[in-house]
């Protein structure tokens, strides 16, 4: 019998990474910290502006979670975001149990979903055969976990997640097409920068 | 000067000793995964409320974590055994080295000194190159009297150096001396 496909998965509309990340970073007025993930998620974050309080991963794919989890652990006052892909998250899956066991009302896992490893070449992660990682994050404990549904309902989780009632998961499926830049990739300068503007507005 | 109250159960274990060092040293968060000769220490700071301890599900979301607690302005460090070590290299070359971050992990050693287990002691045998190949500053620990300066001096000059630290607690440490 062949696997069955994840068929709410696959009636959901298809949006642009480049263009929801736009959206977020114009919703963040209050010195929200963003985990850019590794590759197109950070090259979008950094085309997106070049906030103060975002921090680019340049590699160690799959702690994009780990890492806004320490900072929205450390910082119970500042909401925190995690831009993460596909192919990273599936390697990370326990961080989501971690994130639902720790329930930090300011963290919010953001997943852009095209169903590949798109810097290498295109090919298939899992998400496009059997795997729903709303569910698996629903499973994970996560219980405010949601699709987005297109652009207006992306917009509206991220309202929600604003107001601080996290942890929340929000995946939303996304084209194949380039991201707007390219990530200066100066990690100590990328560090200190984050750092300084996470040491004010605590 | 009133002194602390003396323990029933005698001086300090090695146990003890890092527990105080920590909190002398502003490290309130402890991610961990766990082991048999860790377990003294995690049942203590479990039991602290001046520690925030979790407990995830791999070594590399342990680092993580403290990645993001240190540049988010809380100080913190990582407890595995040797083989969680093992599962450490991409994360410490990509993430923790080049970004400089003071990462403190304290590593109880398995598969050296009469471990039984084939699996651990041929892992054991990777922990040193890889510390030594990515230049990060490491350190066995085999005698109660060197616990205090060895753990002390290792977190200071993480956090004075921007750079990792690893401190190996030796079997001569935790399993002769118990």
């Amino acid at each position: 019998m062949a696997p069955q496909k994840s068929t709410f998965r696959s009636s959901l509309r298809i949006m642009n990474r480049s263009d929801l990340t736009r959206r977020l970073v114009g919703k963040l007025t209050a010195n929200e910290a963003v985990i850019g993930g590794i590759g197109n998620n950070n090259f979008d974050l950094w085309a997106s502006g070049q906030r103060p309080e975002n921090f680019y991963m340049l590699g160690s794919m799959g702690l994009t979670a780990p890492i806004a989890l320490g900072v929205a652990l450390a910082q119970p006052k500042r909401r925190v975001f995690a831009l993460e892909g596909d192919g990273s998250l599936l390697m990370q899956l326990g961080s989501l149990g971690t994130a639902a066991a720790t329930a930090l009302k300011n963290l919010t896992i953001i997943v852009f979903d095209n169903g590949m490893y798109q810097i290498t070449g295109k090919q298939a992660t899992l998400t496009t055969s059997t795997v729903d990682l709303v569910g698996i994050a629903r499973g994970a404990g996560l219980v405010q976990s949601d699709w987005a549904t297109d652009e207006a309902h992306f917009e509206a989780l991220i309202d929600l997640a604003l107001k601080g009632d996290g942890p929340r998961f929000i995946a939303a499926r996304i084209d194949d097409q380039k991201p707007a830049g390219t990530t200066e990739r100066d990690p100590v300068k990328i560090r200190l920068g984050f750092m300084q503007a996470l040491a004010s507005n605590r | 000067m009133s002194a602390e109250p003396q323990r029933a159960t005698g001086p300090e274990t090695w146990y003890d000793i890092v527990v105080r060092l920590l909190k002398a040293n502003d490290i309130r968060l402890v991610t961990y995964v766990p082991d048999n000769v860790l377990s003294p220490l995690i049942r203590a700071v479990h039991a602290d409320p001046y520690f925030t301890v979790l407990a995830p599900a791999r070594e590399e979301e342990a680092v993580g974590i403290i990645v993001g607690s240190y540049m988010a302005g809380m100080r913190g460090i990582v407890l595995m055994q040797t083989s969680g070590f093992a599962t450490l290299p991409n994360v410490l070359a990509s993430l923790v080295v080049p970004f400089q971050i003071p990462l403190l992990m304290m590593i109880s050693e398995r598969g050296a000194l009469g471990d039984h287990q084939i699996g651990q002691a041929i892992v054991c045998r990777t922990m040193r190159p890889v510390l030594e190949s990515l230049g990060i500053e490491h350190f066995a620990i085999q005698r109660l009297d060197d616990v205090e300066f060895i753990v002390d001096n290792m977190i200071k000059q993480a956090f004075s150096t921007q750079a990792p630290a690893a401190m190996i607690l030796s079997p001569l440490l935790t399993k002769r001396s118990t």
